[in-house]
């Protein structure tokens, strides 16, 4: 969905996303680097589970809520990457006990 | 400047906490710790710079002719903030403000609830300046949220702050300067963007053309001048666009609109929307600050005094979250601002702070000339704020129609806070901040009532989620654990 312009010198960082081995840069967001990886969606809605991906990208739309390493509910595009992330679709409503 | 990390490192009380480090954050900072004062910024991002110069001080992007003079015109103000004797939260979290007061359960002064890396504290301060900024206008059109349609203050974010282009086919659609720029942006860092569609209501210009003079004498005149210019052979442009849908199954296909009087059709891989931005008023309108409908720039505005004081006792609003003006007036509020907290706080007398606000007052009045022009030209029409299509979406978080919102008007429900009640609109997770501008208006023009009579959602923090162990890792005191302790 989007691409990285060449002059990008920063450290390569890996993560997951749904188990999937990807790779992003120092300085990316969770939301950019899943953008930077052609992942247009990243949870389904709790209402009628339709399928979403970052909007606004400055921390109103709630869009881009992901589950970041085991956590649900974290807005994608205000947690900076690290190494070894562990990124996941957040699929319809929160649960208080895991099922 | 002290960089704050952990929760752990806050003070337990400042004399001024700024909310936000974007240009009338970071300047309210520098003005403030020139006076001596205590200040903490606690700001959401990572880097200082907030939307207009965001990753300022970190951006991958090296060629200036990219993101373009202005953008830049926000390193020496980030450069003289982090020079600062300020502490400076990044990447934390305010989910609380209380205002202070006598009633129970409030203090002498005001308290506010930060978080920072999964650890919240409460922080208390003499005075409070609220620099949020602006956010985008909503722009609810059919398939508005499917993935591949983000504004175009995203695309610009995502290459201010990491260097990403859109890739495949892109179209930017809606109205105001800001969708100009991206294009330009856009296109100088290398993306094809495949139409530029204009929602601008042709009838705007007879009513921009009585702030024309305003306009000349302005310096958008020069910016307004070069941002065409990079316009000319641009990507293809199509004017008078109306009835604009972005169309795919579970993700965007197609844009869909008319204009000329034939329905057309453009494939799609991206779509960016923009009609203009709107003060974010989450916190103002969550503690309790006044706010008035301005039927020029369409949205609500905290009233503030002439020290940009809002109603609610030591907490001012600098900035655009104060009412749109751009990024050079929000420095300077930012500043004034600062002057009026510091006479608050006995640091200097009535004359010194009337002498320090005079050439600030002059700078805004200057910069703040021809805003009316541009209000008026890129107004965005009636159609594209209130759907006709009963089917569109309004409020995203819980996919309530605009068909549903009108039925449950016409069955009784009188405005925005009854209608949380009977459909959960505005109850998700973005607490309203992308529909209650148009469920305000559906009420309105549901009802034949005003803006301002329709009213609007009252927020209650947090203004942002924070989990059970957030709230956990408070420390409590003996009072607090007696009451819900029982033996």
């Amino acid at each position: 969905m989007f691409r990285r312009l060449p002059d990008s010198p920063a450290e390569t960082l890996r993560f997951t996303f749904d188990g999937a081995a990807l790779t992003a840069r120092r300085g990316d967001t969770v939301a950019s680097a899943l953008l930077a990886n052609g992942i247009a969606s990243c949870r389904t809605t709790p209402a009628k589970g339709t399928p979403r991906g970052p909007y606004c990208l400055m921390g109103v739309c709630f869009e881009c809520l992901v589950t970041i390493d085991g956590t649900g509910n974290r807005q994608g595009c205000l947690v900076a990457l690290e190494e070894g992330m562990r990124v996941e679709t957040q699929a319809g409503a929160r649960r208080a006990v895991a099922p | 400047m002290k960089r704050i990390t952990e929760a752990a490192q806050l003070e337990a009380r400042y004399d001024l906490v700024i909310i936000g480090a974007g240009p009338a954050g970071q300047s309210a900072a520098i003005a403030a710790a020139g006076l001596g004062i205590a200040t903490l910024v606690v700001d959401e991002n990572l880097a200082p710079g907030g939307q207009i110069h965001r990753g300022i001080t970190t951006t991958p992007v090296t060629d200036r002719a990219v993101l373009g003079a202005d953008y830049w015109r926000g390193l020496p103000i980030a450069q003289r903030f982090l020079a600062s004797a300020v502490d400076y939260a990044a990447g934390a979290k305010l989910f609380s403000l209380l205002p202070a007061g006598d009633e129970p359960g409030r203090h002498a002064e005001i308290e506010l609830g930060v978080s920072i890396a999964g650890q919240a504290r409460p922080v208390f301060a003499g005075q409070v300046i609220v620099a949020t900024g602006a956010m985008e206008r909503p722009f609810p059109i059919p398939g508005w949220t499917l993935p591949g349609v983000l504004t175009a203050g995203a695309a610009q974010i995502a290459l201010k702050a990491h260097g990403l282009v859109p890739q495949g086919r892109v179209v930017l659609a809606g109205t105001g300067p800001l969708l100009l720029l991206v294009a330009a942006q856009l296109r100088a860092a290398g993306a094809t963007i495949t139409a530029v569609l204009d929602t601008t209501p042709a009838a705007n210009r007879a009513g921009a053309a009585r702030h024309v003079i305003d306009f000349l004498r302005s310096p958008y005149l020069g910016k307004g001048l070069s941002l065409l210019a990079k316009a000319r052979g641009g990507p293809r442009r199509i004017a008078g666009v109306t009835g604009l849908r972005a169309e795919g199954e579970d993700r965007l296909r197609a844009v869909t609109f008319t204009a000329g009087g034939a329905a057309q059709r453009i494939e799609a891989d991206v779509l960016l929307l923009h009609q203009g931005v709107v003060p974010n008023t989450v916190i103002s309108n969550a503690i309790g600050c006044a706010h008035r409908w301005d039927d020029r720039q369409l949205c609500w505005v905290p009233i503030r005094d002439e020290w940009l004081l809002s109603s609610v006792e030591g907490v001012a609003i600098a900035g655009d979250g104060g009412g749109i003006a751009g990024a050079e007036c929000a420095a300077e509020s930012g500043t004034l601002a600062a002057i009026g907290a510091a006479h608050r706080l006995g640091r200097i007398d009535a004359a010194e702070r009337d002498r320090r606000a005079a050439p600030v007052r002059a700078a805004l009045e200057r910069l703040g000339r021809g805003r009316g022009f541009l209000d008026a030209l890129y107004r965005p029409a009636a159609a594209d704020r209130v759907p006709a299509e009963d089917s569109t979406i309004v409020c995203r978080c819980e996919e309530i129609t605009a068909g549903q919102l009108r039925e449950a008007v016409a069955g009784g429900a009188t405005g925005p806070n009854q209608l949380k009640a009977f459909l959960r609109c505005g109850m998700g997770p973005c607490q309203g901040r992308l529909c209650n501008l148009t469920v305000t208006e559906i009420v309105a023009q549901a009802r034949g009532i005003t803006p301002e009579q329709a009213g609007t959602y009252r927020l209650r923090p947090p203004f942002k989620p924070v989990t059970v162990a957030e709230i956990a890792s408070l420390p409590q005191t003996n009072a607090a654990v007696k009451a819900v302790v029982r033996y």
